[in-house]
């Protein structure tokens, strides 16, 4: 089945009388189960392509199917629902928010999914306690290592049970050790539970991990290979 | 749809993590909304201050008064004339429909004397009368009578002024005072008026029967002669028709022709005095709605702070789109973070303006009067300015785009 499905998407701004072309038109399918590794140089148009993958933008022309269904056209609000159901995103940044506790950061996806106080509880500590942080739970993002603070993150994008998870440079900010214990999450995930996973990186060593390389060059993709 | 409680919930929280900040914002709705108490309280103690004072000097009250003499073409004002009598009282209070009651007065100042105690005060002479024209009754004795009128006889009904000036702690009833060296003996107490709008004490007061004050205390009153006569109107709503009968009637019986001149002057100290009231209650809207003024600019202030607040948490904001907030929920929660500000704001402000307006109405000795209507138009008025100056920001954030959000430093 395939989870993702790109027609020719091109997606370019305007900026006075000149327009860049970021995208120009993408055709790819990613299957479901799939471990892809996307890379290129920055500029080359991957950040764009993950945030029209992970709907956080649309395409300026083209068709993009999530599970079939046509995204390209969706308002804000049913955008908003996508990302919330069917997505998990893992920043660079970890982007946890700052006053919320690691269990609050966790809940965050299920409160605007509209899930109950006491279930919300339940399922984000469930979640913590799958990526090895139930005792930290209670701990500010401060208070919690780089790698720590990742994982708070990947469960986060995990609670509402995502057909896809999305890392844009997971391990950008952190250490190697970090980054590989990161990494054997991603690989976990996608082994034991068949999530599709896709992973935006420019190292060759992360890229590894992925079972499918796919390499972006002034918005084109120039090679797509499976290991 | 995101529950409502776990929007509250959040807004708290930021709210509580910037307290300073939070409080600084609202300091803008305490100082509007104490105000708008404020200002109302003191509008309206004002005016109730007034119409006290109104039903204090009497109600539907209306003074005659005698007309001016005219020597060698200079008029001398009025009260110079003694133009009133006794009869044209009596013939008031027979003819005119309108008319309650009538009270004709001769008055003079006098030194008063009892014991060793002496005190200098007005003495009034008058009928019976007079309790029903100034509603004002006695809490011990009697008031005087047609009998005390008829005979003349030498008794007082006194005001409280008169009691603590020269009887203390004694029950003056029954005692014999002298006024002007005559004896009188006092039959009665007047209860408290307290002071007139003029500031004038209303109980520093003697009052004689009219007949013994022309006999034997104001000698130069030519006979029959009064110096004011106060009349009391059957309502409100008659007092210019009370007017217009007596006015006729007095022209009549003074044989004034067409053209001439009034030799009385008929004056409606009630209407005075709803002028009076009609431009304080006016004052206190002016004083209402200089207030609001600051609490609009209260507002302002809020609107400034969720600005920044929003700019602040631009990242924030984008971690929330990015798992699935709708604009909607975005802007509910800036929505109610700047509502919660300013019902927070709004209840501190209710509190320092109910104690304000306690201060100044014990101070002004007005009584307090913190209507349940200015409160809570002054805490809706500030929930109002929340949303009013909050929905820009919590519109402003939820427009924003998550991926520009996200990469926000």
């Amino acid at each position: 089945m395939q989870v993702i499905k790109f027609e020719n998407v091109i997606k370019s701004y305007q900026f006075g009388e000149n327009e860049l072309v970021v995208l120009h038109g993408i055709s790819v399918s990613i299957e479901k189960g799939e471990f892809v590794c996307i890379m290129g140089p920055s500029g080359s148009g991957k950040s764009t392509f993950m945030n029209i993958v992970g709907c956080l933008d649309t395409p300026s022309s083209g068709k993009y199917y999530l599970e079939g269904i046509d995204v390209s056209t969706m308002d804000v609000n049913q955008l908003a629902e996508i990302r919330n159901k069917k997505i998990g995103f893992v920043f660079q940044q970890f982007n946890l928010l700052p006053r919320a506790t690691a269990l609050e950061n966790v809940e965050l996806p299920l409160i605007y999914a509209g899930v109950p106080s006491k279930e919300r509880k339940q399922r984000a500590l469930h979640m913590l306690e799958a990526v090895g942080l139930k005792e930290r739970a209670h701990h500010y993002p401060r208070q919690l290592s780089g790698g720590q603070q990742q994982r708070v993150a990947i469960a986060r994008a995990l609670v509402n049970n995502p057909s896809i998870i999305f890392a844009d440079e997971p391990t950008g900010n952190l250490d190697s050790k970090s980054s590989i214990e990161i990494m054997e999450i991603f690989k976990n995930l996608n082994e034991i539970q068949g999530l599709t996973t896709i992973i935006v990186t420019h190292e060759p060593n992360i890229a590894a991990f992925g079972k499918r390389q796919i390499r972006f060059l002034d918005g084109r993709i120039i090679s797509d290979t499976k290991s | 749809m995101i529950a409502i409680s776990s929007i509250v919930n959040i807004a708290l929280r930021s709210l509580i993590a910037n307290a300073m900040r939070s409080f600084l914002a609202i300091l803008g709705i305490i100082i509007g909304v104490a105000a708008v108490v404020t200002m109302v309280a003191i509008g309206t103690g004002a005016s109730e201050k007034i119409s006290e004072q109104i039903s204090s000097i009497g109600s539907n009250m209306i003074l005659i008064l005698p007309g001016s003499t005219t020597q060698g073409g200079i008029r001398m004002g009025a009260g110079t004339q003694q133009t009133l009598t006794m009869a044209d009282a009596e013939a008031i209070a027979k003819e005119c429909s309108a008319v309650s009651a009538v009270a004709p007065v001769i008055s003079g100042t006098a030194q008063v004397v009892f014991a060793n105690q002496n005190w200098s005060t007005g003495v009034i002479g008058t009928t019976p009368d007079m309790t029903l024209v100034r509603d004002w009754n006695v809490t011990s004795g009697r008031f005087l009578t047609e009998q005390d009128v008829r005979s003349g006889t030498r008794v007082a009904v006194i005001g409280q002024t008169i009691v603590t000036q020269l009887f203390g702690d004694l029950d003056p009833v029954g005692k014999i005072i002298r006024i002007t060296k005559i004896p009188f003996e006092v039959v009665g107490v007047l209860e408290e008026k307290g002071q007139s709008m003029m500031g004038q004490d209303q109980d520093d007061i003697i009052y004689v029967p009219i007949t013994t004050a022309q006999r034997t205390l104001f000698g130069q009153v030519l006979p029959g002669r009064v110096k004011i006569i106060y009349v009391k109107a059957n309502s409100l709503e008659e007092m210019s028709l009370a007017t217009e009968q007596i006015t006729a009637l007095l022209r009549q019986r003074h044989k004034i022709g067409q053209k001439q001149e009034d030799d009385f002057t008929v004056r409606d100290l009630t209407q005075m005095l709803e002028a009076a009231k009609e431009s304080t209650q006016t004052m206190s809207i002016l004083l209402g709605a200089i207030a609001s003024v600051s609490l609009v600019v209260g507002g302002i202030g809020i609107m400034n702070i969720m600005l920044v607040s929003v700019t602040e948490r631009t990242r924030e904001i984008g971690i929330r789109i990015a798992v699935g907030a709708k604009p909607k929920d975005i802007r509910m929660q800036f929505l109610i973070e700047s509502v919660f500000l300013t019902t927070i704001g709004g209840i501190i402000g209710l509190v320092f303006g109910i104690i304000a307006s306690l201060i100044v109405s014990s101070a002004m000795q007005w009584p307090v009067s913190i209507s349940v209507l200015s409160t809570l138009i002054a805490f809706g008025f500030s929930a109002f300015v929340g949303i009013f100056f909050g929905f820009y920001p919590a519109y402003k954030a939820s427009l924003l785009n998550p991926i520009d959000a996200l990469r926000y430093e």
